[in-house]
C-alpha cells in the first residue's frame, strides 16, 4: 500500500513500521498500556536489553511529561506525545545505516537535509541504566536519540542493544513543513493532530497542575511501592517492575502540582529508582537460569 | 623507507575528544615504535569524526639488528649459578663465551637479536594500540559484547586501513582487520575507497568529499564563516571554540549564512549568543562597527536596535563572557556549519536551522518576559526554596548571611566608599602599594572618623540592597535555562527594574573573580558583595569541617579562598581576617541553630545525630591571637591556615618564595593579607642581599647552637599563662602569647586544644619574655636589654658588648618600622646586626665553663634570634 509520510502523521508511523518490519527484522509491537515517561520504559526496552538473547522490536510509546503541559497553547510542548522506538540487540554492524535509510522512507533526503550525529550520552538513574550515542540532528533539529545501552538495572549489557527513539511529532512537522504541532495532518485527508489532542491537552494540563487529588496521589506512590516490595518478595519481578512505572510516573504527576519541596524530590527519587533497580535485579536473577541453559558461557 | 598510513573508522567520534584522540594515538604509536627500535621522522595525525589517521613517514624497511652481550659469572663458578645465568638468557652453556675480566675469566652470554621487518613491528603494534587506547568514555558493541572482555572504543569501530608502502600490514583486532579500504563522506560519497598509499590517501579521501586534515577544515570553516557574514554586510563575532567543535562535527564543512527574526534582538545579546552557540552551535554576528551608529537610532534604516537604555552609564557595559565587541551590535544572522554541499545550495538547510533557532529564540524572549513580570526582589522569595547545604539552611539562609556580612565590611571601614585607586595588578601587590597605603591609612577605624558617615551609610545600604537581590536570578526561568548566565542576568534584570546602577553591577559581577586572570572587581558595592559572599562560602564550610581533602573540593573553596585573596590584594583592603572569619562563622552558626529548629520534628535527629551540639562546642572553644591579643573560635584560624596555603600556591606564579610566606605567618597572628605580602616581599628583596644572606647564616648558626643547648622557649603560650602575666608583668590589659609559637594548629577533631588548658603553670616563666604587643614590645625589649646587661655577673667580651649594643638599638628600630609597616626599614635594622653577630661567632666562645658566662650567652643569642623575629620566623627560610 503507498504510503504518504509527507502528508500524513500515521502514514510517517506505518512506513517506519514497514521498514523496521521489513529491514530490521523488528516485531512490531504495541504501546505499554501504562502511563510513562518515556518509551525506554517499555519492558521491550528495558527487560529485554537484559539477558544474551538477541531481541529486535520497533513500537509506538505514547509518553507523559506532566510539567510539560501548557494548555494546548504552545506551538512545541505537550503533556502527551508519542516516540517511536526500535531496539536492535546486539546492536548491528550496519545500524547506522538502517537508521538513515530509515529516514529516507519517511521523506528526508540526506542530501539535501543536514543529518549530522552530535555526542549525546544518555543515563537514567532511575533504571540503573547509561550508554553512549548521540542525538540526531536534521538541519540542527534533533530528530533522534541514538543510544547503545552500555549498562540497565545496573547490569552490564551483554550483548550491547542499540536503541533509537525518534520524535514523531516533531519529525512530523518538519517533514511537513508546519510551525505547530496542532496544526499537523494526521491522515492525510484533512483531519490534524490538534483535531485528536487539543481538547485533551487543554484538560490534562489542567488536571497535571490544578486538580489531580494530591492526598490520592501520595498515597498512590506508597502503594504502588508497597506493591513492589510485595511483587518482588513473591518472586513476579514483571510485575514489579510495572509498580516502579507507576510509582514513577505518580512522582512526576506530584511534581506537576508542585507539592514535592526540593528536598523531598532527591528522597523521592531515590526511592523510585530503588524500585526501578530492585525489580531489574529481581528480573535478571529469575531469568538467569534460563538464560544461562541457552548460553553456557554467558553470566550476569 | 616507506610510509606508514593507519586509519581507524569507526561511527562518530564525539567533537571534544578528538584532539585528545590524535594526541593519543601519536603517543602510542611513538611508544610502540620506540619500543621495536623503529626510527621515527615525521608523524602526522589527522581526525575527522568518522576516522583517527595517522601516517609516519620514511620508516625503515626492518629494524636494525642487535646484539647484546650479558656478563655472567666467573669462570669455575657452581654449576648451578651457569645454569641460572643460561636460562635467564635463553642461551645453551655452549654459546657462552669466557673472557677476560681485570684478569679473571668470566662467562659472556652474546645475544643476537635479529632485525625484524617493520611491517610485522606494526603488524603487532596496530592491536596494542588499539587496546591501549584511552578514551574519556569508551564502550563495548554489536555479537561481540556477548562478553565485556569484547573490544572497547569510543564508538564502535568499523574498519581499519593499514597501508607500509603500497602493501597491506595484515592486523586482525577483534574481528576488525587491517586492509586497504575505507569510506568517503556519508552521503556524498557511495561505495567503498581503495587507499593506494599514504601518499594519496588525504587525495583520495578529499575526492570521497572527506577532508581529513581538522585543521584545513578548521581554517575552512572559520574563513567560511568570516565570509558569509561579511558578504551579508556583518561581522562575524569570532569564536574559536565553535570552529573546532564545528570542524570536529564534520567531514565536508559548509558555513551557512541565515537570518532571525528581528524582534528577538530585544533580548539580551548574551542570551542569543548563548542560545545560538551551546544549543546550536552557531556563530552570530554584528553589525559592522561602520554601520553600528544605525543602532543607536532605533528608527533608523532598519538598524539593529538593542534594548539598552540610554543611561550613558550602561554604554561601557560590556559583560566579558560573551565576547561581543563594543563597537559592533548583535545582528539577527547566525551562521551555522552544514557537512553536506546541498543540492539547493543550502537553503532548506539554512530555513531548518532558522526554525529551530527561532523556536529556541521564543523560548528565551519568553524567559526574558516572564522573569522581568516579577521584581528581583519578589524573586528572591522563592530562594528559600532552594537548598544551599542541608546544615547551612537554604539559598535564603545564605542571602540574609551575605547581606549582612556585606553591610558589615562597609561599617567596618573594610570596604570604603572610594573605589580603589591602585593600578590593576590582578592577583598581586607590591611591596611599595601595600606598604605605603597601609601605613597611611589603619582603614579599619580610621575611615569612620573622616566624616564621610553619609557615605558610609550609603555604600552600606547599597551593600545590602545588592546582596539581597544578588541570587535572585537564580529562580529565574533564563537561569533556569542557562545557568551560566547567573548575574549576569540578575543585573539585566536589576537595570530593567531601574535599581540604582552600582546595585545591578554588583549583582552582576558579584561572583567574580572566578579564577586566576579574570577581572577582579574593584567598585565598592561590588567588592563587598562579593567578598561576603565567598567568606561566608568558607566559613559555612569550614565550620562544617567539610574543607578540601586531596583533590576533592567539592565546594570550590580553594577558588573562593583565591577570590578573596585576589580581592583584598587588587583593592588592597585592610581587613584582619580573624575578627572578619568570626564574624562570618557566627552567622552560620546562626543559620544552623536555625536550620535545626525549622527541621525539628521532622529530620532533626536523622541530619543531625550529635553533630550540632558538638561542633558548636567546638566553635567554643576559643584560642587566642597573639597579634591582636583576642580570641576567636576555632574556624577562624583554620580558614586563615587556608587562606596561608592559598595564599602560598598563588604566589608562587608571582614569584613570591612559599617559605617566607611561611616564615611571616609562623610568627602567628598575622591575619593582614596586604600587609602580609608587602611584608613578605621585603623579606625576599633582603634574604637576596649579600646583608640577608649572611644574617640569615648568623641566626641559622644562632639557633643550632640554641636547639643543641636546649635554650629554646618550650611550653606553648597558655590562656591562663597570659592572665597571670598581666599581675606579674603589671602591662595592663595586654594578653600574652609566646612570638614563636603561632596559634595551634587546630585537628579536626579539635583535639590539643582543650589539653593545652589543662597544664600547670610554674610560676617561673619571665612574663615579659613572653609578651608580644607592637604597642609595648620596644619599651620592653628596652627594659629587657637593660636588665639583662645590668644583670651581668661578668665583664662582657667587646664582641658581645658590641652585639648588645647592636641589639640595643636594632629591637625598637626593627619593631617601630614592623609597627609603621615600612618593612623595608626593619629589614635594615635587622641588616644592622650582621655585624656584630658575626663577630660575635668569630671571638666569643658561647660554652663558656663558667655557668653564668654560659647562660647570659646562650639568653643573648635567644635575644638575637626573638629580635630577628620581630620581622619573621627565620627558622622556615629555606637555603
Amino acid at each position: 500500500m503507498q504510503r504518504n509520510p509527507a502528508t500524513s502523521f500515521q502514514d510517517m508511523i506505518l512506513a517506519l513500521h514497514d521498514f523496521w518490519n521489513e529491514k530490521g527484522g523488528c516485531l512490531i509491537l504495541q504501546p505499554y498500556d501504562m502511563r510513562m515517561g518515556a518509551g525506554t520504559f517499555h519492558t521491550a526496552t528495558t527487560l529485554r536489553a537484559l539477558g544474551p538473547e538477541p531481541w529486535n522490536a520497533a513500537f509506538v510509546q505514547p509518553c507523559r511529561r506532566p510539567t510539560d503541559g501548557r494548555y494546548g497553547e504552545n506551538p512545541n510542548r505537550l503533556q502527551h506525545y508519542y516516540q517511536y522506538q526500535v531496539i536492535l540487540k546486539p546492536s548491528p554492524p550496519d545500524i547506522q545505516d538502517l537508521y538513515l535509510e530509515s529516514l529516507g522512507v519517511i521523506g528526508i533526503d540526506p542530501l539535501k537535509h543536514d543529518i549530522r550525529f552530535v555526542e549525546d550520552d544518555w543515563e537514567s538513574p532511575t533504571l540503573g541504566a547509561w550508554g553512549l550515542g548521540w542525538e540526531v540532528w536534521c538541519d540542527g533539529m534533533e530528530v533522534t536519540q541514538f543510544t547503545y545501552f552500555q549498562q540497565m538495572g545496573g547490569f552490564d549489557c551483554k550483548p550491547v542493544a542499540g536503541e533509537l527513539t525518534y520524535g514523531l511529532e516533531r519529525l512530523a512537522m518538519y517533514i511537513q513543513g508546519v510551525d505547530n504541532v496542532y496544526d499537523l495532518d494526521f491522515n492525510g485527508r484533512g483531519t490534524t493532530y490538534g483535531d485528536v489532542f487539543i481538547e485533551n491537552e487543554r484538560q490534562m494540563s489542567k488536571w497535571n497542575f490544578e486538580v489531580a487529588d494530591t492526598a490520592a496521589l501520595f498515597d498512590l506512590f506508597a502503594r504502588a511501592e508497597a506493591e513492589c516490595r510485595n511483587c518482588l518478595e513473591n518472586e513476579v519481578p514483571i510485575a514489579a517492575y510495572e509498580q516502579a512505572v507507576e510509582a514513577s510516573h505518580v512522582f512526576n504527576l506530584l511534581q506537576a502540582r508542585g507539592v514535592i519541596s526540593v528536598q523531598e524530590r532527591a528522597s523521592y527519587m531515590a526511592r523510585v529508582r530503588d524500585l526501578a533497580r530492585s525489580a531489574c535485579e529481581a528480573y535478571a536473577a529469575k531469568m538467569t537460569p534460563e538464560w544461562q541453559a541457552k548460553y553456557p558461557e554467558w553470566s550476569v | 623507507m616507506k610510509d606508514f598510513l593507519l586509519e581507524l573508522r569507526s561511527e562518530e567520534i564525539p567533537a571534544r575528544m578528538q584532539a585528545g584522540a590524535r594526541a593519543e594515538l601519536a603517543k602510542l604509536f611513538r611508544r610502540e615504535m620506540e619500543a621495536a627500535g623503529v626510527g621515527l621522522g615525521d608523524v602526522t595525525v589527522w581526525s575527522t569524526p568518522r576516522r583517527l589517521a595517522l601516517i609516519a613517514k620514511g620508516l625503515p624497511d626492518a629494524t636494525a639488528a642487535v646484539s647484546e652481550e650479558a656478563k655472567g659469572p666467573p669462570e669455575g663458578a657452581p654449576e648451578a649459578a651457569l645454569d641460572g645465568f643460561c636460562r635467564k638468557n635463553g642461551v645453551t652453556k655452549d654459546q657462552l663465551q669466557l673472557r677476560d675480566v681485570k684478569g679473571r675469566n668470566t662467562w659472556f652470554a652474546v645475544i643476537d637479536k635479529p632485525g625484524r621487518a617493520t611491517k610485522d613491528v606494526l603488524a603487532d603494534a596496530i592491536p596494542a594500540i588499539i587496546r591501549d587506547f584511552a578514551w574519556p568514555k569508551s564502550m563495548r558493541w554489536g555479537a561481540a559484547s556477548l562478553s565485556t572482555e569484547s573490544m572497547r572504543w569510543v564508538r564502535p569501530l568499523s574498519g581499519i586501513v593499514a597501508l607500509l608502502g603500497d602493501e597491506v600490514v595484515d592486523c586482525e583486532v577483534h574481528g576488525v582487520t587491517g586492509g586497504a579500504v575505507t569510506l568517503g563522506h556519508r552521503f556524498h560519497h557511495r561505495g567503498p575507497i581503495t587507499i593506494g598509499n599514504a601518499a594519496d590517501y588525504a587525495m583520495k579521501l578529499r575526492a570521497g568529499h572527506v577532508i581529513v586534515d581538522h585543521e584545513e577544515r578548521a581554517a575552512l570553516i572559520r574563513e567560511g564563516a568570516a565570509r558569509a557574514a561579511a558578504d551579508a554586510g556583518l561581522t562575524l563575532v569570532e569564536d574559536e571554540g565553535l570552529v573546532v567543535e564545528n570542524a570536529g562535527l564534520t567531514e565536508w564543512p559548509a558555513p551557512l549564512l541565515g537570518r532571525f527574526d528581528e524582534a528577538f534582538l530585544d533580548v539580551p545579546p548574551e542570551v542569543i549568543q548563548l542560545t545560538a552557540r551551546v544549543n546550536q552551535k552557531y556563530f552570530v554576528c554584528e553589525s559592522s562597527p561602520a554601520s553600528a551608529g544605525e543602532g543607536d537610532h532605533p528608527q533608523g534604516g532598519g538598524g539593529v536596535i538593542l534594548d539598552v537604555e540610554a543611561d550613558p552609564s550602561t554604554t561601557s557595559w560590556s559583560p566579558s563572557p560573551s565576547g561581543l565587541g563594543e563597537d559592533g551590535r548583535l545582528a539577527n544572522a547566525f551562521v551555522c556549519t552544514a557537512n553536506i554541499e546541498a543540492a539547493d545550495g543550502g537553503a532548506a538547510i539554512v530555513d531548518g536551522n532558522r526554525k529551530v533557532l527561532a523556536a529556541r529564540l521564543s523560548d528565551a524572549r519568553f524567559f526574558w518576559e516572564q522573569d522581568r513580570k516579577t521584581s528581583l526582589a519578589d524573586h528572591a522569595k522563592k530562594l528559600e526554596r532552594i537548598t544551599f547545604h542541608e546544615k547551612l539552611g537554604t539559598v535564603a539562609d545564605k542571602v540574609e548571611r551575605v547581606a549582612r556580612l556585606a553591610r558589615w565590611l562597609v561599617e567596618e571601614g573594610i570596604v570604603t566608599p572610594e573605589p580603589s585607586t591602585v593600578t590593576p595588578a590582578p592577583f598581586t601587590v607590591t611591596p611599595a602599594q601595600a606598604g605605603v597605603q597601609g601605613g597611611a591609612a589603619t582603614a579599619a577605624t580610621d575611615s569612620r572618623l573622616r566624616g564621610n558617615d553619609e557615605a558610609v551609610a550609603a555604600l552600606a545600604d547599597l551593600a545590602e540592597q545588592a546582596a539581597r537581590l544578588a541570587k535572585a536570578d537564580l529562580v529565574t526561568e533564563m537561569v533556569g535555562e542557562f545557568p551560566e548566565l547567573q548575574g549576569l542576568m540578575g543585573g539585566y534584570y536589576a537595570r530593567a527594574e531601574g535599581l540604582p546602577p552600582q546595585v545591578a553591577d554588583a549583582i552582576r559581577d558579584h561572583y567574580k573573580p572566578v579564577g586566576q586572570g579574570d577581572e577582579v572587581p574593584t567598585a565598592p558595592v561590588t567588592v563587598a558583595v562579593s567578598l561576603a559572599d565567598k567568606l561566608d562560602t568558607l566559613a559555612g564550610f569550614f565550620v562544617l569541617e567539610q574543607g578540601p581533602t586531596g583533590s576533592r573540593d567539592p565546594f570550590a573553596l580553594r577558588r573562593a579562598a583565591l577570590s578573596c585573596q585576589a580581592l583584598l590584594l587588587r583593592n588592597a583592603l585592610r581587613i584582619h581576617l580573624l575578627p572578619t572569619i568570626e564574624k562570618a562563622v557566627s552567622n552560620c552558626l546562626n543559620s544552623i541553630a536555625m536550620v535545626v529548629r525549622r527541621n525539628e520534628e521532622a529530620v532533626a535527629k536523622k541530619l543531625f545525630p550529635n553533630a550540632v551540639s558538638m561542633r558548636t562546642v567546638s566553635e567554643k572553644v576559643r584560642l587566642k591571637n597573639p597579634a591582636d591579643g583576642k580570641e576567636y573560635g576555632k574556624t577562624a584560624f583554620v580558614v586563615l591556615d587556608f587562606f596561608a596555603d592559598r595564599l602560598k600556591v598563588q604566589q608562587r606564579e608571582a614569584g613570591v618564595r612559599h617559605d617566607l610566606i611561611d616564615a611571616v605567618f609562623a610568627l602567628g597572628g598575622e591575619d593582614d593579607l596586604v600587609r602580609l605580602l608587602a611584608r613578605v616581599k621585603a623579606l625576599q628583596s633582603f634574604v637576596g642581599t649579600e646583608d640577608g644572606a649572611n644574617l640569615l647564616a648568623g641566626y641559622k648558626r644562632a639557633a643550632n647552637i640554641l636547639r643543641k643547648e636546649d635554650w629554646l622557649p618550650t611550653a606553648p603560650p597558655l590562656q591562663g599563662r597570659g592572665r597571670s602575666a598581666e599581675g606579674a608583668g603589671g602591662v595592663g590589659d595586654v594578653v600574652t602569647a609566646h612570638a614563636d609559637r603561632p596559634h595551634p594548629n587546630p585537628s579536626p577533631e579539635g583535639e590539643g586544644l582543650l589539653d593545652t588548658e589543662g597544664i600547670a603553670q610554674t610560676g617561673e616563666e619571665d612574663p615579659l619574655a613572653l609578651v608580644d604587643d607592637p604597642d609595648l614590645a620596644p619599651v620592653i625589649a628596652a627594659k629587657m636589654a637593660e636588665r639583662k646587661k645590668n644583670s651581668l655577673s661578668y665583664m662582657p667580651e667587646p664582641a658581645e658588648d658590641a652585639l648588645i649594643a647592636a641589639l640595643d638599638s636594632a629591637e625598637p628600630e626593627a619593631s617601630a618600622a614592623v609597627e609603621a609597616e615600612d618593612f623595608a626599614a626593619a629589614m635594615r635594622s635587622l641588616a644592622s646586626l650582621r655585624a656584630p653577630i658575626d663577630r660575635f661567632f668569630d671571638e666569643v666562645t658561647v660554652n663558656d665553663p663558667d655557668r653564668d658566662k654560659r647562660a647570659a650567652r646562650l639568653d643573648l643569642l635567644l635575644r638575637f634570634r626573638d629580635a630577628v623575629h620581630r620581622v619573621a620566623d627565620f627558622s622556615k627560610i629555606e637555603g
